[in-house]
C-alpha cells in the first residue's frame, strides 16, 4: 500500500488504531523521498535516522495525537540538535541548541520529524531558487519553480515526500507555493502561532503555518501549534477553537467579498477564469458574493518592500561570523565582518540587507520606513472596513501559475509582484488560506485565497472545507 | 573672554535584578564566564526577548524619586551596530517612548541648592564583555541582557564640582532605593559627559564634546576640568571646537579624540517588532510611591532633628543606607545617639576601612558593639583599651565582647584598695613630678596618672586614679 499518498488525518487514524506502525511509516516515507528527491530537491536535509520517533506507540499522547507521524519542517525553524540554516551558506554548521515552540508542541503531540525542507535563502524569494542547496523543482513540471519561499515544503507535500509540512509566511511564502504546487497552505493570524525558534526574516510579518494535502490536515496541525506562548511576547492569548470541529460548520448565507483591485492587469487570464469558477462553486454552496474595494492595495508591495527588508537588515545583522556559522579570516574585525557576510549571503539577501539598511538610515527613515508604517496601517484599515460588510474575502493566491526556472531570478521587481495578492494579508496581520481550485491549460495548479478577519480562522476553515468537499482538485497528484 | 561652562551627563546604571531584562538568566557579578547565558541573551537565531516586569518596578522607583513624568505607554527600539560583545548586532533600548521624561534632582553646593533637570530615563540591555589576551580576544556573555537605565540630564551643570555633586546625590538615591550597587569600578554605574563652553552673556550653546571612559566620580571631575582648559585654549586661539567623542586617559590626565561627528554611528533605530508596547498603570505607580524608602537626605534631616546630631555627623552616618540602618539598630539597644554616633563615625568606620570593608559587609553584631560601649560608659574598661583591644577582636574575628574581656583580662580597675598599691609606688618613685604639682604645675598630674596606667597595664580607671592622686597630694 502506498501509505505516503494518504493524508495526515487518514494516517494518524491508522496509527492510532494500530493498523500501521510508526517506524514502518517513517521508513516507507524515507523510501519515497529517496525515489523522487533527485527530481524535486525539496529537502535541505532529511534524517535517515528517525528524529524523535517514539517506538512504543502506546505511549503517544491520546489527545491531539500524531502517534509518531513524520512531519517535514522548513529549514528556518529550529529543531534541537539539528542543523538549521535557512538554506544559507552563512549558517552552515549551525546546530540549534533548542527547539522552536512549534517543534516542542509537535513533539508533545507525538510527532516525529523526517527532515528540513529547502527554501529561498532566509525566505527571501518567491521561487525557491536562491537556496544554498540549489533550487527546488515543481512536481507538476520539473522545469518550473515551486513558488517560495516555502517551496521545499510545498513540493515535498505535493510530491508525497511529506505527509504534512510547516512553513513560514512573511509575504506569501506559504500560500503562493501551496497554490503553485496544488496543495493547501495556511498563514494564521499574526500572533496565533508562536514565532519562538523561527529564524526571523521580518519579525512583524513572519508567521508559521501549515502546508498540507487537505483542509482537515491543516486543522489537525493548527490544533497542536496554536496558542499563546510565554516565550513570544507577540503571541496572543486568544482562545483556540477545535478547528477540526468548526470546519464542519455550514457556510450557507455567509457573505464573501471579491475585491475589485485583485482582478486587474497582471492577473493571468486563465488564473482569473479558474478562480471565477471557484467563486461560482461557492455561490452554489449558498455563499452570497459581492464586489468590494480594498482601495490601497496598490501600495502594498512597495510598503512591504520597505518594512520587510528594514526588519531583515536588523535581524540578519547577527550573522557576523562571531558565534556560529561560517567565519572568513581577516586581519581586523571590520574585514572579518565584511568577508564573512560577503561570502555567506547570496545576492538576494545582500540586496535586501542593503535596501533595509538604507530605508532605516538617518535622514531617510521618515521618508521611507515611517511612511511605510503609516501606509501599512491604512492597508490594514481597508480590511477592517471590508469585514464590516463581509465574512470573508476571496482572491486568487498568485497572479500566475508556476513560472519557468530562471525566468524571473534576474528581475527582482517581476519576482516581487508574484506576491502581490498575498502581501496585503501579512501587512494587515490577518489569516488566509490557499486551497487548490483547478488548473490552467498547462495542467499547472491554481490556488484560491480565502481571507478572514484576525483570529477568525474558524470561518476560513469552514469555507475551505466546504469548498474542498464539493470539488476534487485536492485529489489530483502530479506524475513523477 | 570669559566663558560659561555647560555640562550634561548621561549616566548608565545597572539595576540589581536577580534575572536579566529579556530572559530568565541570573545576573550574579563575578560568575564564571559564559555560565549565565541562554539562547535569548546569546541572541541565537530564532530566540525572542520577553520583558521582565520586575525591571519595570525597579526603574520606576528611580523615575518617581527623580520626579519624572512616567510614560503611560513605553516602547522598546532597536539600536543597530556591529560589535562582538553585542550578539544580536543590535541593543534593545528606548528612543521615542522612554520610561520617563522631565524630572529633576536638587543638588547642594556650598550650602546652596540648585535644581538639575532630567531629560529622560530609559531602559536598555547591557552588552557582553570582551577580554583581550596577547593571542586572542574572548567574549563573556554573562553581562549581556543585564538591565540598565540611562539617566540623561539637561545641560544644567555649570562646573565640574556641580557634576561631581550631581553624581554623588544620584548615587546616594539609587543606593537608598536599593536598585543599584552604583559601583563604577565594577561597571554598575557608568557616566558619559557632554561639555561645551559659551561666551558669558551669550545664549547660544557652544559645540560640545562627549567625554567617555570615565571610571570614577573623580575622573569625571578631572576630565571636565581638563576639557574646560582645552576648549578655552582652542577658543582663545580663534579655533572652532569640533563636535566629537573624546576618551579620558586616566594615566595621562587628558582627553583624546576618539571619533568625529562625521564618523559617528548611524544606529538606524526602529521600533523593536518582537516586543509590544507596555502600558504603565497608574495603580502600579501609586503602589511603588507608597513603598519608597526614606532617602539619604531625608534621613540626615531626621537624624539632626531627632537625635540632636551635628549636620556633619548626620551626613557621615547617612552616607550609606547600610551605615544609617546600623546606627539605628544600635540606638534600639542603647539610646545614646551622640555616644553611639561617635563610636561609629570614628573607630568603627576606620577599623572597617582598614579591613577593606564597609557597613554593607559588616559582620559585627550591634549587640556586641553596644556591650563594649556600655563597658566604657560604666567605667569598666577605658576608652583606649576598648578601641585598641576589644574592637578589632569583635569586628575582625567576630568574637563576643565578654569573651575578649575574659581572654585579655582587661576589666578596668576602680577599686581604691587595688589602685592604692599602684599610686603608692608611683608617688614613691616620682618625687620631682609631685613637687612640680604641689608648686602649682597642675599638668604634672597627667604624667602621674600615666605612670599608674603603665603599672596597671592599662586596666586602671584613669578618672578614678586622677581623683585619688589629687586627694592624696592635696591632703599632704
Amino acid at each position: 500500500m502506498e501509505l505516503y499518498k494518504l493524508s495526515t488525518v487518514e494516517l494518524t487514524e491508522k496509527l492510532k488504531n494500530k493498523e500501521i506502525d510508526s517506524t514502518h511509516l517513517y521508513t516507507h516515507l524515507l523510501e519515497r523521498i529517496k525515489s523522487v528527491e533527485g527530481k524535486t530537491n525539496a529537502f535541505a536535509r532529511y534524517y535517515e535516522k528517525p528524529c524523535h520517533l517514539i517506538k512504543n506507540k502506546d505511549n503517544y499522547p491520546v489527545n491531539k495525537g500524531l502517534y509518531g507521524l513524520p512531519v517535514a519542517i522548513k529549514d528556518n525553524i529550529c529543531i534541537k540538535g539539528k542543523e538549521t540554516t535557512c538554506s544559507s551558506k552563512i549558517l552552515q554548521g549551525f546546530k540549534a541548541p533548542y527547539d522552536a515552540t512549534v517543534i516542542s508542541r509537535l513533539k508533545e503531540a507525538g510527532a516525529s520529524f523526517i527532515g528540513q525542507t529547502n527554501m529561498d535563502e532566509f525566505a527571501f524569494g518567491s521561487s525557491t531558487e536562491t537556496s544554498f542547496y540549489g533550487p527546488t523543482h515543481n512536481p507538476w513540471d520539473l522545469e518550473r519553480i515551486p513558488g517560495g519561499s516555502s517551496g521545499g515544503s510545498a513540493a515535498a507535500v505535493a510530491a508525497d515526500e511529506a505527509i504534512v509540512a510547516l512553513g513560514s509566511d512573511t509575504g506569501g511564502s506559504i500560500r503562493q507555493p501551496a497554490a503553485m504546487c496544488g496543495i493547501v497552505g495556511l498563514k494564521p493570524t499574526y500572533g496565533r502561532v508562536s514565532r519562538y525558534g523561527l529564524i526571523a526574516f521580518a519579525s512583524s510579518l513572519d508567521q508559521i503555518g501549515t502546508l498540507s494535502k487537505t483542509v482537515e490536515d491543516a486543522a489537525l496541525i493548527m490544533n497542536i501549534i496554536s496558542g499563546k506562548d510565554e516565550l513570544d511576547s507577540t503571541s496572543c492569548d486568544v482562545e483556540v477553537p477545535d478547528f477540526l470541529e468548526v470546519l464542519k460548520g455550514d457556510i450557507k448565507g455567509l457573505k464573501a467579498g471579491i475585491p475589485k483591485e485583485y482582478f486587474i492587469e497582471g492577473l493571468n487570464s486563465e488564473v482569473k477564469t479558474v478562480v471565477e469558477e471557484a467563486i461560482e462553486t461557492l455561490k452554489k454552496l449558498g455563499v452570497e458574493v459581492e464586489e468590494i474595494s480594498l482601495p490601497h492595495t496598490k501600495y502594498a508591495v512597495s510598503t512591504y518592500y520597505l518594512i520587510a527588508p528594514a526588519e531583515a537588515s536588523s535581524n540578519l545583522a547577527r550573522f557576523d561570523g562571531v558565534q556560529y556559522g561560517i567565519r572568513q579570516s581577516a586581519s581586523d574585525l571590520m574585514d572579518m565582518y565584511k568577508n564573512t557576510r560577503a561570502e555567506g549571503f547570496g545576492r538576494e539577501a545582500i540586496r535586501r540587507i542593503i535596501l533595509g539598511t538604507y530605508s532605516l538610515s538617518s535622514g531617510y527613515y521618515e521618508a521611507y520606513y515611517l511612511k511605510a508604517l503609516k501606509a501599512r496601517a491604512i492597508i490594514a484599515s481597508d480590511f477592517k472596513e471590508a469585514f464590516k460588510k463581509v465574512d470573508f474575502i476571496l482572491t486568487p493566491t498568485a497572479p500566475t501559475t508556476a513560472f519557468k526556472m530562471n525566468e524571473k531570478i534576474d528581475d527582482p521587481l517581476q519576482m516581487y509582484l508574484s506576491d502581490i495578492f498575498t502581501i496585503p494579508v501579512n501587512l494587515a496581520g490577518i489569516p488566509a488560506m490557499s486551497v487548490p481550485c483547478g488548473f490552467d491549460s498547462k495542467k499547472l495548479p491554481v490556488g484560491l485565497q480565502i481571507i478572514t478577519k484576525a483570529f477568525d480562522e474558524a470561518t476560513m476553515f469552514k469555507v475551505a472545507y466546504n469548498y474542498q468537499q464539493s470539488t476534487l482538485w485536492h485529489k489530483e497528484k502530479p506524475k513523477l | 573672554m570669559k566663558y560659561k561652562t555647560v555640562i550634561g551627563l548621561e549616566v548608565h546604571v545597572q539595576l540589581v535584578s536577580k534575572t536579566k531584562i529579556f530572559c530568565g538568566c541570573k545576573t550574579d557579578f563575578g560568575a564564571e564566564a559564559n555560565t549565565q547565558i541562554c539562547p535569548v541573551c546569546l541572541g541565537l537565531p530564532g530566540s525572542l526577548p520577553v520583558f521582565n516586569r520586575k525591571v519595570l518596578e525597579l526603574s520606576l522607583k528611580a523615575a518617581i524619586t527623580l520626579n519624572c513624568a512616567i510614560a503611560e505607554a513605553m516602547r522598546f527600539d532597536r539600536k543597530n551596530y556591529f560589535y562582538p560583545d553585542l550578539p544580536k548586532a543590535y541593543q534593545i533600548s528606548q528612543l521615542d517612548m522612554p520610561l520617563a521624561i522631565k524630572g529633576y534632582l536638587d543638588i547642594e553646593l556650598n550650602g546652596e541648592s540648585k535644581r538639575i533637570e532630567i531629560t529622560r530615563i530609559h531602559l536598555e540591555e547591557d552588552a557582553g564583555k570582551l577580554i583581550h589576551t596577547q593571542k586572542e580576544s574572548l567574549i563573556d556573555f554573562n553581562r549581556c541582557g543585564i538591565p540598565l537605565i540611562e539617566i540623561v540630564s539637561e545641560p544644567d551643570l555649570n562646573n565640574p564640582e556641580e557634576a561631581y555633586s550631581y553624581l554623588r546625590k544620584l548615587k546616594s538615591i539609587l543606593n537608598y532605593l536599593e536598585i543599584s550597587d552604583c559601583n563604577m569600578q565594577e561597571g554598575s554605574l557608568r557616566c558619559d559627559a557632554n561639555i561645551s563652553l559659551m561666551p558669558q552673556g551669550s545664549n547660544k550653546l557652544g559645540t560640545k564634546a562627549e567625554v567617555k571612559n570615565l571610571n570614577s566620580f573623580k575622573a569625571v571631575r578631572d576630565a571636565l576640568t581638563y576639557e574646560i582648559t582645552r576648549q578655552q585654549a582652542e577658543l582663545e586661539k580663534g579655533r572652532e571646537i569640533l563636535q566629537e567623542t573624546r576618551l579620558w586617559d586616566e594615566a595621562a590626565k587628558k582627553t583624546v579624540s576618539m571619533r568625529s561627528k562625521e564618523k559617528a554611528h548611524d544606529y538606524r533605530y526602529f521600533p523593536e517588532p518582537d516586543l509590544p508596547k507596555f502600558l504603565i498603570e497608574t495603580s502600579m505607580i501609586n503602589d511603588i510611591k507608597k513603598s519608597l524608602p526614606e532617602l539619604g537626605h531625608e534621613k540626615k534631616d531626621r537624624f539632626v532633628k531627632d537625635y540632636s546630631l551635628s549636620e556633619y555627623d548626620a551626613g557621615i552616618l547617612t552616607s550609606s543606607k547600610a551605615m544609617a540602618e546600623y546606627y539605628e539598630r544600635c540606638l534600639k539597644i542603647l539610646n545614646e545617639p551622640k555616644e553611639v554616633a561617635n563610636w561609629l563615625i570614628c573607630p568603627v568606620l576606620s577599623e572597617l576601612k582598614n579591613l577593606g570593608e564597609d557597613f554593607n559587609s559588616i559582620k559585627l553584631d550591634p549587640r556586641e558593639l553596644i556591650e563594649m560601649i556600655k563597658l566604657v560608659k560604666e567605667n569598666k574598661v577605658n576608652a583606649k583599651t576598648a578601641k585598641e583591644e576589644i574592637l578589632p577582636e569583635i569586628i575582625e574575628n567576630y568574637k563576643k565582647t565578654a569573651d575578649v574581656l575574659k581572654e585579655k583580662d582587661i576589666l578596668q580597675v576602680s577599686d581604691e584598695t587595688e589602685l592604692n598599691a599602684f599610686i603608692k609606688q608611683v608617688i614613691s618613685e616620682n618625687e620631682k613630678s609631685i613637687n612640680d604639682y604641689r608648686q602649682g604645675k597642675k599638668s604634672a598630674i597627667m604624667y602621674l596618672v600615666g605612670q599608674v596606667m603603665r603599672l596597671s597595664k592599662g586596666k586602671a580607671n584613669p578618672k578614678k586614679v586622677s581623683e585619688m592622686l589629687e586627694r592624696k597630694l592635696g591632703n599632704k
